[in-house]
């Protein structure tokens, strides 16, 4: 696809289901073999104008994740290229085994999209507050991980898949309020991290939702307290960019920041990744804390797990003084 | 499809999948194996090899091939057997269960070429099998069939019925389920553990074509298995536990059991008195 500038700003304002919708219209024309499949959610999924374009391209199977997965699974067998969205929540817990057995250990080429990841769908309670999936599918083999940072890269991270023989999960976050990172067309590449800031003296990685928020956080801590703050988009968690992380490893203090459990996701995979080496900064780990926030909106819910700009700002500069 | 049918040599060719589940068996020595179970399907996969499935012998190229998934995949000693005695079947038998053999206690696609489909996790198989049957008609296929072999047991999983379910809201006509219903699971009868009956009522009322048949009778299946429906067919198959082996026949320990020397002569003397 081209990415001229106005489109860069359509797409940076659809929200991720937004953005998800209007790739899958644009797929089909690029490769026969793509389908669609949701759980009752192809409102939700943006997938209506791939509905009325594709109808006999899009299979429905109601509320029912774990045949969803595996109707997936048989449709990719046969040479298709499935796109199965539904809730992050339910993909992941709901129908893990059946993308343990059927994804992971069979290889077979599902795309599974996670809507609402993180804690976009927080109105709706923690079941619907998905912050484990990466910590979950992380430890299943074969599995490629992506979570774009804003809907430009949502389309350039579909767009990729397209060429990708691996099962791959697609983690969607920030729902409707996904601000937009990217002004301008870029290189993406599955496993290749992105430098959007440089800076000497704290590294902060973050993905999906949180790559806006670090910049915001990385600008206001240069200006009010002249701390310099690299920011790497490490949109995908595995297979990991070990190189972009390597270079890293002389500066005093590496911020990690995820809309998801400080436990198993990208803190954990970047503080795995340094205890291999014998120097290794510090790493200050910022992600939702080992709890489930009472249902609140998504601007309330950043607030509470402290993963708003002026909250991870504190964080940042009480780790920066202990480390340096 | 095949057109020719020989009861007799089918009848002869279940004997021989039961004599090699049994020396597969035999040689796990006090580990066991699978028994029970493997021996119930011996009609079925006899008859879905020889007689009814159009078969790959190089696995997965033959575009026309019928699928084959063997959701109960704790059957892999019945499914390894009847591939090798139909020559679609690389590997020795006797290394069945051995560390890093590819014939491993449940199915893998990864290590056999004819296998297309890894089980072993129950519940799994008929939404694949819908997966499959989806896209064949999504290529045109008009001639190829799905077969999903389910334990009656496994019919506990509620993702069986969600799968069941989709199969008739989507008309998957090429798809065939297969239920062996031998009346045991690990814990015991299955109307004990968790009442199933009635099973063709319930597939009915969830939109398919059932027959409920003798699954030991080669014909019985033959003529099931090569009906074509516009619904999804569902087949049970009334089977019996364990067999061929007059000690093993409808007693659940057998699910999963090791062989005496005694027992192992004695099973293999009757599984050839019925040759």
């Amino acid at each position: 696809m081209k990415f001229t500038k106005s489109k860069v700003r359509m797409m940076s304002h659809l929200g991720s289901c937004g953005a998800y919708g209007y790739a899958m219209t644009t797929l089909p024309e690029a490769d026969a073999r793509v389908v669609a499949c949701t759980a009752d959610l192809c409102f939700y999924s943006g997938l209506e104008r791939f509905q009325r374009l594709y109808p006999e391209s899009l299979y429905n199977v109601g509320i029912a994740e774990q045949n969803l997965v595996g109707i997936a699974a048989g449709l990719a067998h046969e040479g298709y290229r499935p796109y199965a969205s539904t809730y992050a929540s339910f993909a992941c817990t709901r129908a893990l085994d059946q993308v343990k057995v059927n994804l992971a250990y069979m290889q077979l080429p599902v795309r599974l999209i996670g809507l609402s990841a993180g804690l976009a769908a927080g109105i709706l309670g923690p079941t619907h507050i998905c912050t484990e999936d990466l910590a979950i599918l992380r430890s299943l083999p074969n599995l490629v991980i992506v979570s774009p940072a804003d809907g430009m890269e949502i389309v350039k991270a579909l767009e990729a898949s397209l060429t990708l023989e691996a099962p791959f999960y697609l983690r969607l976050t920030g729902g409707m309020e996904l601000p937009p990172v990217y002004q301008e067309d870029y290189d993406f590449v599955i496993g290749k991290a992105v430098e959007l800031r440089s800076g000497e003296d704290v590294a902060v990685i973050a993905q999906g939702s949180m790559v806006s928020s670090a910049l915001k956080m990385a600008d206001h801590l240069e200006q009010a307290h002249g701390i310099r703050c690299k920011v790497l988009n490490l949109h995908t968690l595995k297979p990991l960019d070990e190189e972009a992380l390597d270079a890293l490893r002389s500066y005093p203090l590496v911020v990690t920041i995820e809309e998801h459990s400080v436990y198993g996701g990208l803190g954990s995979a970047v503080s795995e990744f340094f205890t291999r080496r014998s120097q290794a900064p510090r790493v200050l780990r910022l992600g939702v804390s080992d709890f489930y926030p009472h249902a609140a909106r998504y601007g309330a819910l950043l607030e509470e797990c402290g993963l708003t700009p002026e909250r991870m700002e504190i964080r940042v500069l009480q780790a920066w003084q202990e480390a340096r | 499809m095949k057109a020719s049918f020989d009861e007799k040599e089918v009848q002869r060719l279940a004997a021989r999948i039961r004599l090699d589940c049994l020396n597969m068996t035999y040689a796990q020595g006090t580990e066991g194996a699978h028994i029970g179970g493997a021996l119930s399907l011996a009609e079925i996969l006899a008859v879905l090899y020889h007689s009814v499935m159009r078969v790959s012998p190089d696995g997965r190229r033959d575009e026309q091939r019928d699928r084959l998934i063997l959701s109960k995949g704790h059957g892999a000693m019945a499914l390894y057997a009847a591939m090798k005695e139909e020559g679609v079947l690389q590997e020795e038998l006797a290394t069945y269960k051995n560390d890093g053999s590819p014939l491993s206690a449940h199915p893998s696609r990864a290590s056999i070429p004819g296998v297309e489909f890894s089980s072993g996790s129950l519940g799994q198989g008929l939404s694949l099998g819908v997966g499959c049957a989806l896209g064949l008609r999504r290529k045109g296929n008009q001639d190829a069939r799905v077969f999903v072999i389910v334990g009656d047991g496994e019919c506990d999983e509620g993702a069986i019925w969600e799968a069941a379910q989709s199969a008739a809201h989507f008309g998957c006509r090429n798809l065939v389920a297969i239920v062996d219903h031998n009346r045991l699971q690990y814990d015991g009868p299955t109307e004990q553990v968790m009442a199933l009956a009635p099973q063709r009522e319930k597939w009915e009322a969830f939109g398919w074509k059932a027959l409920q048949i003798d699954g030991h009778s080669a014909e019985a299946l033959y003529e099931a298995l090569s009906m074509r429906s516009n619904r999804p067919l569902v087949v049970i198959a009334d089977t019996v536990k364990g067999k061929g082996v007059s000690f093993m026949e409808g007693h659940p320990e057998w699910h999963n059991h090791a062989l005496s020397a005694e027992e192992f002569a004695q099973a293999v003397k009757e599984i050839e008195a019925s040759l």
